[in-house]
């Protein structure tokens, strides 16, 4: 079993910092991970592998810096990795990072499976992963939670949807999406830092996978971030601080007060 | 060559989805948004429903909600939602009719439908927005959504491909109200087995009860974060949520240390919701958490920290220990409640 994982390198964005007068990120200090969510589709790719055997491949696009991400997705127990990297990628959005991703995996070819994580946490659209299936004309179960089984050209898989789960059958190759619940992915281990220490990453530029450079970064994108700004939070409402017992019966009063105004009990 | 091309307006269309033969609410307020869009561009307001046994009452309701236009395919294999079939039928719309927005629900169904098409179509697609709105001049969709883990607020823009295409939040709007004297157009169209195919069978849906707790859906909401302390302490916020009638919520941070499950949490991660009555207990009010609040029409928020966030955005702030606070309000409410049943 031949398995494509694309993943992302981001920033460590749960404790973010962002400057108030500009409403940017303060990136200083910021260190770089792999996509959080993309750790579980690096887990389950690595579980196939050892029930079915074959191969796992991590594919990356970004800077150069993302050869980190790759490595430790080697460390993790994945067999190979290409990071994608080139100034003409550069300024891309969800449209030309999809079409860059599948024209590498279509280079790479004979998969029968890609499993992405549902979305990166820094843009946060989870539409990289259903582009891929779109350019790569396949079969795709977003947000999935369980692999329930495999055959030799099915996979059957629970998806997460409102209200409950869609159980589906679905032809191969295939591209799955997938979210927390699936398994809990597990830490690098001592032989597969060696390993990835060893490894030589091949980075790949437009060339390599006969992209067409008017598809290609910026120029490629079909979307435009116009303006970035601070979220402006407003009503600031009364405020009571309970300091002793007696201001405590005080806020209590409060609370009830204003429950009863407004009609909310 | 026939020259009956059609006039290509500015048209504006929305994606009216429906769940086990069910019109889901999300598609009145696709409407609302769609309404303003279609108001400012001076162009008539277009849905499109995909199904099998569709009702008629549900397509009288997308026009009396404001559609000018209902496309309906109705069709056995359009039951359920399956990929292939339904991006073809999409994609040979929007290349038969070149309307210049198309938006659907940031759901499950319309964050996996939607990027299949934008890419066939190769135009742009703006995930999750949550504001939507024409640029005077260019007349072209303005789309905010929030971005780095809601920490800003980005507008984008795509101005040389169309459809322009966008995913919205449920719950970040209101629906559009009803009018039953509305008239509009009804139009149903066939496709044949190559559009209507799949490589991939629905097999069945496994309605989850756990999910049952739909915060989305709820009037008062009484959710912790970080500041509840332990799994075991959830208990009071649990009673405070019951006596009041309303659902739990929780903040990343929570769900993330296993103390709720995933259908909990709000926030842009999670859930966005407008409740009549949100309560925050212990929840300092990341930029991502507020993100999925905002709305709610009452906010009251508890928290031992005087400078947390959430503050900002309360309309009551009461600075104190949850832990001592809620156990009293219970019984306040109770007796209130008890009172209130013998007049």
């Amino acid at each position: 079993m031949k398995i494509i994982v694309p993943i992302k390198q981001v920033p460590e964005t749960s404790n973010v910092k962002m400057d108030e007068e500009t409403g940017t990120m303060i990136r200083e200090g910021v260190e770089s991970i792999i996509n959080p969510l993309d750790l579980y589709a690096i887990e389950e790719a690595i579980r196939l592998k050892e029930q079915f055997c074959g191969e796992v491949t991590v594919i990356s696009m970004g800077p150069g810096k993302a050869i980190e991400a790759i490595k430790e997705a080697i460390a993790m127990g994945c067999d190979n990795g290409i990071l994608l990297s080139d100034k003409k990628f550069a300024g891309s959005d969800t449209w030309v990072t999809s079409y860059v991703l599948s024209q590498c995996i279509k280079k790479i070819g004979n998969f029968d499976l890609i499993l992405c994580g549902e979305r990166a946490t820094d843009g946060d659209t989870a539409q990289v992963g259903p582009g891929i299936a779109s350019f790569l004309n396949l079969p795709l179960s977003t947000f999935t939670s369980e692999i329930d089984r495999i055959e030799k050209d099915s996979i059957q898989v629970k998806r997460l949807v409102e209200g409950g789960y869609e159980l589906l059958d679905m032809k191969l190759p295939a591209v799955l999406t997938l979210i927390k619940e699936i398994n809990n992915p597990r830490l690098p281990t001592l032989k597969g830092k060696l390993k990835a220490k060893e490894i030589k990453i091949p980075i790949w530029g437009p060339k390599n996978i006969d992209a067409q450079d008017e598809c290609l970064g910026l120029k490629g994108s079909p979307t435009r971030v116009v303006k970035i700004f601070a979220q402006k939070i407003s009503r600031e409402g009364e405020k009571f601080i309970a300091k002793d017992e007696d201001d405590l019966n005080k806020a209590i009063d409060k609370i009830m007060d204003y429950l009863i105004l407004k009609g909310l009990i | 060559m026939m020259s009956m091309r059609r006039i290509k307006m500015a048209e504006v269309w929305t994606f009216a989805e429906q769940r086990h033969g069910m019109l889901s609410e999300v598609s009145f307020e696709l409407l609302n948004r769609g309404k303003k869009l279609a108001e400012k561009l001076n162009s008539p307001l277009t849905s499109v429903i995909l199904g099998y046994h569709i009702r008629k009452g549900d397509i009288d309701e997308l026009i009396s909600r404001g559609a000018d236009k209902v496309f309906v395919i109705d069709d056995k294999h359009l039951e359920n939602f399956l990929i292939e079939p339904y991006a073809r039928i999409l994609v040979s719309l929007l290349d038969e009719y070149n309307p210049h927005i198309f938006i659907a629900a940031a759901t499950t169904l319309g964050r996996t439908l939607m990027p299949y098409v934008a890419i066939r179509k190769k135009t742009g697609l703006t995930a999750d927005c949550t504001v939507l709105d024409i640029e005077e001049g260019t007349n072209n969709l303005l789309q905010t959504r929030p971005a780095i883990g809601g920490n800003i607020l980005a507008t984008i823009k795509t101005s040389n491909t169309r459809p322009q295409m966008a995913t919205v939040r449920p719950h970040s709007t209101k629906p559009a109200l009803p009018d039953r004297n509305r008239k509009g157009e009804v139009i149903y169209k066939e496709y044949d087995d190559e559009i209507l195919k799949s490589r991939t069978k629905f097999i069945k849906f496994i309605k989850d009860e756990s999910q049952q707790v739909t915060v989305q859906d709820a009037k008062i909401i009484v959710s912790a974060g970080r500041g509840i302390g332990k799994k075991e302490k959830f208990k009071i916020i649990d009673e405070l949520a019951e006596i009041l009638g309303g659902a739990v919520g929780a903040s990343r941070d929570v769900v993330d240390r296993g103390w709720k499950t995933y259908p909990h949490q709000i926030g842009l991660s999670g859930k966005t919701v407008s409740p009549l009555l949100y309560i925050a207990n212990g929840i300092s009010g990341s930029v991502q958490h507020i993100a999925g609040i905002q709305t709610s029409e009452n906010i009251i928020a508890i928290n031992k920290d005087p400078d947390a966030q959430i503050f900002k955005l309360a309309d009551l702030s009461i600075v104190g220990d949850l832990h001592e606070i809620v156990p009293l309000l219970i019984e306040r409410i109770k007796e209130y409640k008890a009172r209130e049943a013998k007049r």
